[in-house]
């Protein structure tokens, strides 16, 4: 009975005095500056790991093209930069005219019925594993894109250099698909927010001109919502860019750099994937594979910061004018 | 019963292209255009979901639960991903929570909002990188002999690694929570004389619980599917749980590593876990929705 009563006497205690809030709010604080704070100790431990790389690179790392793990060693990431970037184009290109075909219907053309469930089955998308995306794209969207997708683009683009070569279903042009498909409930969900942050009246001042369904959503709301849905499509980048397994199994994997889309390549996320386990500890070869983890993350930490102000910006913006 | 009536979308089509005639023709097409978008993002979502369940269903048996992924099953599989899940809960849901509550109810100020931002960025930090972070750090802290280099590939590392992704994210979800108990039921505990932080412990948490529950539950949804990190750090094992110093395997390890696998049978079986993940991750998201529904009819805590 004497510790129950102890308490009890202790809790009698702070509530008298204000210092069991102070303790708590002390407490909260310092959890939350503790997880803003692994922020900042990821980018120390990855720059301490990635320090002979950096040493003996230095910043033609950036542009160097050769990735021999073999002595004489020598790394460079551009071709795995050039991957991520063509791969990550690619998957805003499809995906993002989508997601916003799907925000506009969600928000101004769905009868009202419809809109919950069908934004929940949309936002399912997101809830599917990576790796089951990448097992899907493997087994299934690989041959349909093998034998009919790519020599179809082929036929009518075929002149193109990017849509030179032998098609064979895992290559750049697959990996951007999937991405797409990967970005869509990103994009469209965020996009979706910043159209149902545009005031009711906007599309009523719209309508009472004459306007149509169509000319009001593109006149009177996409205009109202583009920083938002700016940064709806920012964001889905961030997410194309750090996207690893899917891509690892869908892109073929060559460590070099060329034009077709039709051709294997690599991104930095899958060349991490790829060959993390073989890269022996305190070896060059993964000094320089965690450089390039860092780059990816900084790259990915500027994309969002972006996002989140643009993103941050409108929705104040909404909330001003409601 | 009265039916939902999708409105007729020919309904007022004029059979002219003049001016008005084309305007009324472009509303036309563009709203099929839009429908058509929606269309185009639910056959993957259908495709995915029906190819798993026919082909997942052909490698699944009783067996296929209780054997280990050395003796192509996947029970080791489920096992490993239960205990990193749970660990990783345990570790990130307080930290999150806490996080969340300084957000909620002492962040309304430049420095909590500063926070806020920078938890937000957190969520976006690729998983992979998260992994080599993981990584990297056991292998410093083995190499100044801090630690057992054996914990480079081990439970403990995979546990880490998946608490680390998933902390911003109950923060933010917790945050989102508690700021949803409604201002006068805060004033109604604090009228009674009791101190701040039993208001918030005694009467906000409580109040909230629902909503903290969603956030967990959408976090673990969101690491249980996660493979990247989990190839450097918990890697992978034929066989079941051995000690938490030990590589441990994982449902999405044992899809990647069967999908990549020459045989058949293991192509099957990577079908197979895939069904088992997706339907784990699809009633974990569909249960929580209802959780939220239940409390805001509408359907929309962000509102």
């Amino acid at each position: 009975m004497l510790p129950v009563r102890f308490l009890r006497s202790l809790s009698g205690r702070l509530r008298a005095a204000p210092l069991g809030d102070t303790l708590f709010q002390g407490l909260c604080a310092l959890v939350a500056i503790g997880v803003v704070a692994l922020l900042g100790v990821i980018t120390l431990v990855l720059a301490l790991a990635a320090a002979p790389a950096m040493r003996a690179f230095g910043f033609g790392f950036l542009g160097g093209t050769v990735w021999n793990p073999i002595a004489p060693e020598e790394y460079g990431a551009a071709p795995f930069i050039d991957g991520t970037l063509v791969t990550s184009a690619l998957a805003l290109l499809l995906g993002v005219p989508v997601s916003i075909g799907i925000a506009i219907f969600l928000s101004e053309l769905a009868p009202s019925w419809l809109r919950i469930p069908l934004t929940y089955i949309v936002e399912l998308l997101a809830a599917v594993p990576s790796v089951v995306y990448g097992l899907w794209g493997l087994f299934v969207l690989a041959p349909v894109m093998r034998d009919s997708i790519e020599p179809a683009i082929r036929g009518a683009l075929g002149w193109l250099p990017i849509f030179q070569g032998t098609p064979i279903g895992t290559d750049k042009f697959a990996a951007g698909v999937i991405l797409a498909i990967m970005i869509i409930p990103t994009v469209s969900a965020v996009s979706r927010e910043a159209l149902l942050a545009v005031p009711g009246n906007q599309r009523e001042a719209a309508l009472s001109l004459g306007a149509t369904r169509w000319e009001t959503t593109r006149l009177a709301v996409l205009r109202y919502a583009r920083a938002g849905i700016f940064g709806a499509i920012v964001l889905g980048l961030g997410r194309a860019v750090g996207e690893t397994m899917a891509v690892t199994m869908m892109i073929g994997n060559k460590n070099s750099i060329s034009v077709s889309l039709f051709d294997q390549g690599q991104t930095i996320a899958s060349l991490i994937a790829n060959s993390f386990a073989e890269a022996g500890p305190s070896s060059l070869q993964l000094a320089a594979l965690i450089e390039l983890g860092l780059v990816l993350m900084l790259i990915s930490l500027a994309i969002n910061v972006f996002a989140r102000l643009m993103v941050g910006r409108v929705l104040r913006l909404g909330e001003g004018a409601a | 019963m009265k039916l939902p009536k999708f409105p007729n979308p020919f309904r007022g089509l004029p059979l002219r292209f003049d001016r008005e005639g084309r305007r009324l023709w472009k509303d036309f097409g563009m709203s099929i255009a839009a429908f058509v978008c929606v269309v185009i993002a639910l056959v993957p979502l259908g495709s995915i979901l029906i190819e798993a369940a026919v082909r997942g269903l052909q490698a699944i048996g009783p067996s296929f639960f209780l054997l280990d992924t050395a003796y192509g099953g996947i029970g080791n599989a489920i096992q490993g991903t239960l205990i990193l899940v749970a660990f990783a809960s345990a570790i990130s849901l307080p930290v999150g929570i806490l996080t969340g509550i300084y957000l909620s109810e002492f962040g309304k100020n430049r420095f909590g909002d500063a926070i806020r931002f920078f938890v937000d960025v957190m969520t976006q930090i690729p998983s992979i990188v998260v992994g080599i972070f993981v990584y990297s750090l056991i292998l410093l802290l083995s190499v100044s002999g801090i630690v057992s280099v054996r914990l480079v590939f081990s439970a403990i590392a995979g546990t880490i690694a998946l608490a680390t992704i998933m902390i911003p994210f109950v923060a933010r979800t917790a945050e989102e929570a508690l700021r949803l108990v409604s201002v006068s039921t805060r004033e109604a505990a604090l009228a009674l004389g009791i101190p701040r932080h039993r208001m918030i412990l005694r009467v906000v948490l409580p109040t909230g619980a629902s909503g903290l529950v969603t956030g967990a539950l959408l976090g673990v949804a969101r690491v249980g599917g996660e493979t990247a990190p989990l190839l450097m750090t918990a890697y992978g094992s034929g066989f079941g749980f051995s000690g938490l110093d030990q590589p441990v395997e994982s449902l999405p390890h044992t899809i990647y590593t069967f999908a990549l696998s020459p045989y058949t049978g293991q192509n099957q079986a990577a079908w197979g876990a895939s069904l088992v993940l997706v339907l784990m991750m699809l009633m974990i998201s569909v249960f929580s929705r209802l959780l939220l529904r239940s409390r805001y009819p509408l359907g929309g805590a962000g509102r």
